[in-house]
């Protein structure tokens, strides 16, 4: 087996077990594994309407990873995508709620509103561990909830006491009656055009720039960079930055796309640390990105089916995806079993 | 509110609010100290707050006014057991600490919900009857001005706390095991050679933070929502977790930043009634204890050093 079948074959293993173990869980609580996964993949793909739904779902995953993967190959873990994700998400209602602009302006405006404020998340953790050597991932957790509670603050501030943002003009809008349309009235939106040209805009960065190459030679060897005369800071916020950008925009496929708003949050959206996921499944390539977004949205998207479906609890795919996750972080010893199972054959 | 009045209530309410907060971020002193990152707190208090309320619920009838504390302990032994699956990974199979305290985190909250629904047929527990209570400590009572701010109507869990603490610096600076979990997490290789059991002592580690998470988790339910829900625990363990570090992952210190951190949530639910801070948005006293940690590992208030081994997988002969 050469290192690139192992490569792919870790991950694919990973989500074969997480099922699995997920199976087992059901088993053992009394519900029909079967049944549950045949509702599972009736949620994702039964009719047009759930694909149009499962469809909107990834986009934000899509960017989500994309934010997590590009800190990565800088060498950077970027937890925060979450928090990052809630100011580009508030970012973006509330400049489609206050301004009234033409759409060619207005729209671009609210998507660069997202990613900028992201990117500003992004800024503060990056700065902290290019200047002080401050470890961005405390950093970036302590972030997430900061924009928690400031993100709450300022919808309170900003709607007049209410728990909501106005709903955004359709000039901003990502929505879209032709796709809703075809998908027999679902909620898709252009989002997914955004995200997936977003991985064309991260492969660009990083395969053909010479900033990608240097800020992949950042997270491969700091000190080697440096010596080959690469600005090692710079490169670090950087990447914390465009990474936030991404977060950002994800945001704005849930306030300019799926909700038009945003609403008083009482805890984390969770898409930010799916992204972690996402990333990690990808393995932090923009192409894995979008495979892995797609699992894991899809998995999202169709649990909803299975409460009424085969009544079994939603919570079950959380535990399949914490469980892909555990599995991939656990890949030294996948690796390690296949290296075995290969040694055997030749052997023989 | 007069001054005192005012102390009389925030002074007890911050402790309440910094128990399960010491003792889960004793637990990460552990963990870190013995150079496992452990991010999984959260979903290590989650399970152990879901653990507390569950049993709660099922045994008040057969343990009556002992129930809270048993219930402390199953969900000490539950999480303790859960937080094998992080040891597992991050020390035999050298996975990303950060990524598998992630999982842990996730997989903590999924099967606590998860099972509530199996169990109550809905998104949350019923509400339990024998809640942890408050204590007078008699005779302290009575001193004037201290007694009714430390020693009227406390929770024995705080107690508990703080007495863990005080045994937690006693393991870790004066015991053999002490000495042997800070040398793995400086400089594992080193420790090896001189015969200790880098494997042994690292999940020893884990498992006492998870089992104090645990309890963490159980004392918050137990004595703050009564029920568990989807938003029970909501970044508790990523507070002790940042306690541990503005404690500089000292024990003493990570009790002293969780009373801190208890008081600025205690100030952010009292704020409205206090004449000085009376329009100061709450959100400023929300976000304290998150602001404060960065501006700690940014160096402002001190420099906070990891322990150097932490979250790097030893790997036996390489150097």
């Amino acid at each position: 087996m050469s290192n690139r079948v192992i490569k792919i074959l870790v991950p694919a293993i990973s989500i074969i077990l997480g099922l699995l173990v997920g199976a087992v869980v059901m088993l053992f609580s009394g519900y029909d594994p079967v049944a549950g996964y045949i509702a599972l993949w009736n949620g994702i793909f039964g009719d047009s309407y759930a694909i149009g739904e499962t469809i909107r779902q990834i986009s934000p995953y899509i960017l989500a990873g994309l934010a997590v993967a590009f800190a990565f190959r800088t060498g950077l873990f970027n937890i925060g995508v979450e928090g990052q994700l809630m100011v580009g998400w508030f970012a973006s209602a509330y400049v489609g709620a206050a301004f009234e602009l033409p759409m060619y302006i207005h729209l671009p405006f609210a998507l660069l509103a997202a990613a900028l404020a992201g990117a500003l998340w992004g800024l503060v953790p990056g700065i902290l561990k290019a200047t002080l050597r401050v470890h961005e991932v405390i950093v970036t957790i302590m972030m997430n909830y900061i924009a928690l509670h400031v993100v709450n603050a300022l919808i309170k501030t900003v709607s007049g006491g209410s728990y909501k943002t106005d709903k955004i003009h359709p000039t901003a809008s990502l929505r879209s009656e032709f796709l809703s349309n075809l998908t027999d009235y679902s909620t898709l939106h252009f989002g997914i055009f955004v995200a997936l040209a977003m991985v064309v805009v991260m492969w660009f960065i990083l395969e053909k720039t010479k900033t990608g190459f240097e800020l992949k030679s950042v997270g491969f060897n700091q000190n080697a960079s440096h010596y080959a005369g690469m600005n090692v800071n710079k490169n670090i916020i950087l990447s914390m930055v465009i990474s936030g950008a991404f977060a950002g925009l994800g945001g704005a496929m849930e306030g300019l796309g799926t909700f038009g708003s945003m609403t008083n949050q009482g805890g984390f959206t969770g898409i930010g640390f799916d992204g972690i996921a996402v990333a990690l499944l990808g393995a932090n390539s923009p192409l894995g990105v979008i495979f892995g977004a797609s699992l894991f949205g899809s998995l999202k998207y169709g649990a909803n089916n299975m409460p009424n479906a085969a009544s079994i609890p939603l919570e079950i795919v959380s535990i399949v995806i914490a469980l892909i996750i555990f599995f991939v972080a656990c890949g030294y010893i996948i690796r390690v079993g296949l290296e075995r199972l290969n040694k055997k054959k030749e052997a023989k | 509110m007069s001054f005192l009045e005012v102390l009389y209530f925030i002074v007890p309410t911050s402790i309440a609010y910094a128990a399960p907060l010491i003792l889960t971020a004793i637990g990460g002193v552990f963990s870190e100290r013995s150079g496992v990152v452990n991010i999984g707190l959260e979903g290590l208090m989650v399970m152990g707050a879901f653990i507390g309320i569950v049993f709660n619920l099922a045994y008040a009838d057969v343990f009556g006014s002992w129930t809270p504390w048993i219930a402390l302990l199953v969900a000490m032994l539950v999480s303790a057991v859960f937080s094998i699956l992080h040891a597992i990974a991050s020390v035999s199979f050298r996975a990303d600490q950060v990524v598998s305290g992630v999982a842990i985190n996730m997989l903590g909250i999924a099967i606590a919900l998860f099972s509530v629904k199996m169990m109550f047929g809905k998104g949350q527990t019923d509400f339990i009857q024998k809640k942890i209570p408050r204590i007078n400590i008699p005779i302290l009572q009575d001193i004037p001005v201290i007694g009714p701010m430390f020693f009227k109507s406390v929770y024995g869990t705080s107690v508990l706390a703080i007495v863990v603490a005080a045994i937690a610096w006693f393991v870790i600076y004066k015991t053999p095991f002490g000495l042997r979990l800070r040398s793995v997490g400086e400089h594992p290789m080193a420790a090896d050679t001189m015969g200790i059991n880098v494997t042994k002592i690292r999940y020893t580690a884990v498992i006492l933070s998870g089992g104090l998470a645990g309890i963490g988790g159980a004392i918050y339910s137990q004595t703050m929502t009564g029920d568990f829900g989807h938003a029970t625990i909501n970044g508790q363990g990523f507070m002790a977790l940042a306690a541990m570090i503005f404690g500089k992952w000292h024990p003493i210190g990570a009790m002293g930043a969780a009373l801190f951190f208890g008081f600025a949530q205690a100030l952010a639910i009292s704020a409205g009634s206090i004449d000085l801070i009376k329009n100061v948005p709450t959100v400023y006293f929300h976000i304290l204890p998150y602001v404060l940690t960065i501006l700690a590992l940014a160096g402002f208030i001190g420099k906070a050093n990891a322990p150097k081994a932490n979250g790097i997988p030893y790997i036996k002969g390489s150097r």
